[in-house]
């Protein structure tokens, strides 16, 4: 299963490092990645591959929310599905 | 990968403007359950909900959590019991008392169906069970009563719409001290559909599958979202702008349906498509409505948004999930909404304003709170008015009024929760004894020369 990973929030130094250390302990593949300024917010999305993880996918969504409260940003895992069903037909 | 604006947009859906699925709704059937003995029928029917219903309330939590959607209810109708109560002509609050203990036993927070279906007559046990709905939600937490005393094909059973104004009268009494919840757990339809996922109305209809499970989504602060980007837009544009978000909205209660259908080995019925708001800010129909243009929900012109609106929702929708049914459109209940209740206390908003709405919406008068002396007859006038829009239109329609027994119109009652706070609206005190006590039947409407 593949799943996104937003994070939104002020930009500072090692999100990108944070987030992919937390993907790496579970084990969850990252496999492609964007960043953007959007509204003087950094946005980064991540589509990664949760399929050989070592947790169940539920527990590492809660991971990227704890990881979130601790960086001050909103980090959220959600099933790509959600995305694809509502924008594409 | 899916453009990162698009995704955005998603999250910015579900975190700051309410999208969510309201609920999950497991139709369970129980019509192999009846039994001349009642307490056979009543086992039967806890072994089979507490069987078919064991894991939904699990399932709807995993995918709340994987899909990052919050599924508000997971909730459970069934067979109008009026139909498995008759075998046995027991007192149908045992069996009220029955599903309740299933309904806790599986933790899901609304059980749908303490019903009856008598809109040309009453079958054996009917009546029975309609004398019994007052004791019943007095008595249980988590049961839902509805009856349907009209539809466009039979008419309107005039006998069965003077005692629901008596029953409505006597849930609140009974539940004076409780909040009120007797009569806000209480529908009374014309034309009922029978695979609505929502409370207070849901029930299994008889021509239904063994199990289904049926979803409604909502997200009224979506829509009022996207309105809001377009504030000088001609109507036109705003009906598409609906219309586009509407199917957004859906897709994501299709999606929700698809997995716990098939995570829950239960076929998959229908995605009820309605616009539920909450008292929560940001999550109000009302606000949809005065977003479009006008100054307070209310006000003239509120009539024509709400068939837009109604409409373009519709519209929307049908084409993003594969079955649609339940009762499909905009809700517009009193005491859950934000901006219903405002435009109630500035008296902008008016009861026969609301009747009106109801011509061109989904459902009826609904969790509107009216004096406590209100005769019983006035409310079956009510009841009656509200039958024969729906007769005539061929829709839904539906009343939830709730009897504020001690109080009078200009103060409110707070339900708490979801249920809201409702000003106490003002109803005429003209008495229409007479017409009710005539009983017999409003017969079927001709479908011809329609004006």
């Amino acid at each position: 299963m593949r799943a996104i990973i937003t994070v939104v929030g002020r930009d500072m130094v090692g999100i990108l490092a944070k987030v992919s250390a937390l993907c790496s302990e579970y084990n969850v593949n990252v496999i492609e990645v964007s960043q953007t300024i959007l509204q003087d917010m950094f946005c980064m999305i991540m589509l990664v591959d949760v399929s050989k993880s070592n947790i169940e996918f539920t527990q590492f969504s809660a991971k990227c929310e704890s990881l979130g409260k601790e960086l001050g940003l909103s980090v959220n895992a959600m099933h790509e599905d959600i995305f694809n069903s509502m924008h594409r037909i | 990968m899916i453009n990162t604006h698009d995704i955005l947009e998603t999250i910015n859906m579900i975190r700051e403007e309410n999208l969510d699925i309201r609920t999950i709704t497991m139709g369970i059937s129980l019509l192999d359950c009846a039994d001349s003995d009642a307490d056979k029928a009543c086992q039967k029917i806890y072994d089979k909900i507490c069987f078919k219903a064991q894991d939904l309330v699990k399932t709807g939590e995993n995918i709340e959590k994987e899909y990052g959607i919050p599924i508000i209810n997971k909730r459970i109708s069934v067979t109008p019991i009026a139909m498995v109560s008759a075998p046995s002509g027991a007192d149908p609050v045992k069996y009220a008392k029955m599903l309740d203990k299933a309904a806790k036993e599986v933790g899901v927070n609304f059980l749908g169906g303490y019903s009856a279906l008598v809109q040309k007559g009453f079958a054996a046990g009917d009546e029975r069970l309609i004398r019994s709905i007052p004791e019943a939600l007095a008595t249980t937490e988590r049961i839902c009563s509805s009856v349907n005393i009209g539809s466009t094909k039979t008419g309107i059973n005039m006998d069965a719409v003077r005692i629901m104004g008596q029953v409505v009268l006597e849930s609140a009494e009974l539940t004076k001290d409780k909040g009120l919840v007797g009569p806000s757990k209480l529908v009374v339809f014309c034309n009922a559909v029978e695979d609505n996922p929502f409370m207070a109305g849901a029930f299994h209809g008889a021509g239904e599958p063994d199990c289904v499970i049926n979803v409604g989504v909502s997200g009224p602060g979506v829509v009022r979202a996207a309105l809001s980007k377009i504030p000088d837009a001609d109507i036109t544009e705003v009906a598409d702008t609906v219309k586009k978000t509407a199917f957004k909205i859906t897709r994501v209660g299709q999606l929700v349906a698809t997995v716990a259908s098939e995570r829950l080995g239960v076929p998959f019925g229908i995605v009820d498509l309605s616009l539920a708001p909450t008292p929560a800010i940001g999550d109000s129909v009302a606000h949809i409505l005065e977003e479009m243009g006008l100054e307070e929900c209310g006000a003239c012109g509120t009539t024509a948004c709400l068939a837009l609106l109604n409409d373009a929702v519709k519209k929307g929708g049908v084409m993003a999930s594969s079955h649609v049914g339940g009762l499909s459109g905009a809700f517009i209940p009193v005491s859950e909404d934000a901006g219903m209740i405002d435009a109630a206390r500035s008296g902008t908003l008016l009861i026969e304003k609301l009747e009106a709405m109801t011509a061109v919406c989904s459902v009826g008068l609904d969790m509107i709170a009216i004096p406590g002396d209100t005769p019983a007859e006035v409310i079956s006038g009510i009841i009656a008015d509200e039958a024969a829009i729906g007769m005539v239109n061929s829709k839904t329609t539906a009343v939830r009024v709730i009897p504020a027994i001690g109080k009078k119109d200009g103060e409110e009652i707070e339900f708490g929760g979801l249920f809201g706070v409702s000003p106490i609206m003002k109803v005429s005190t003209a008495s229409p004894a007479k017409f009710i006590s005539r009983g017999g039947r409003i017969p079927a409407p001709l479908q011809s020369l329609k004006n």
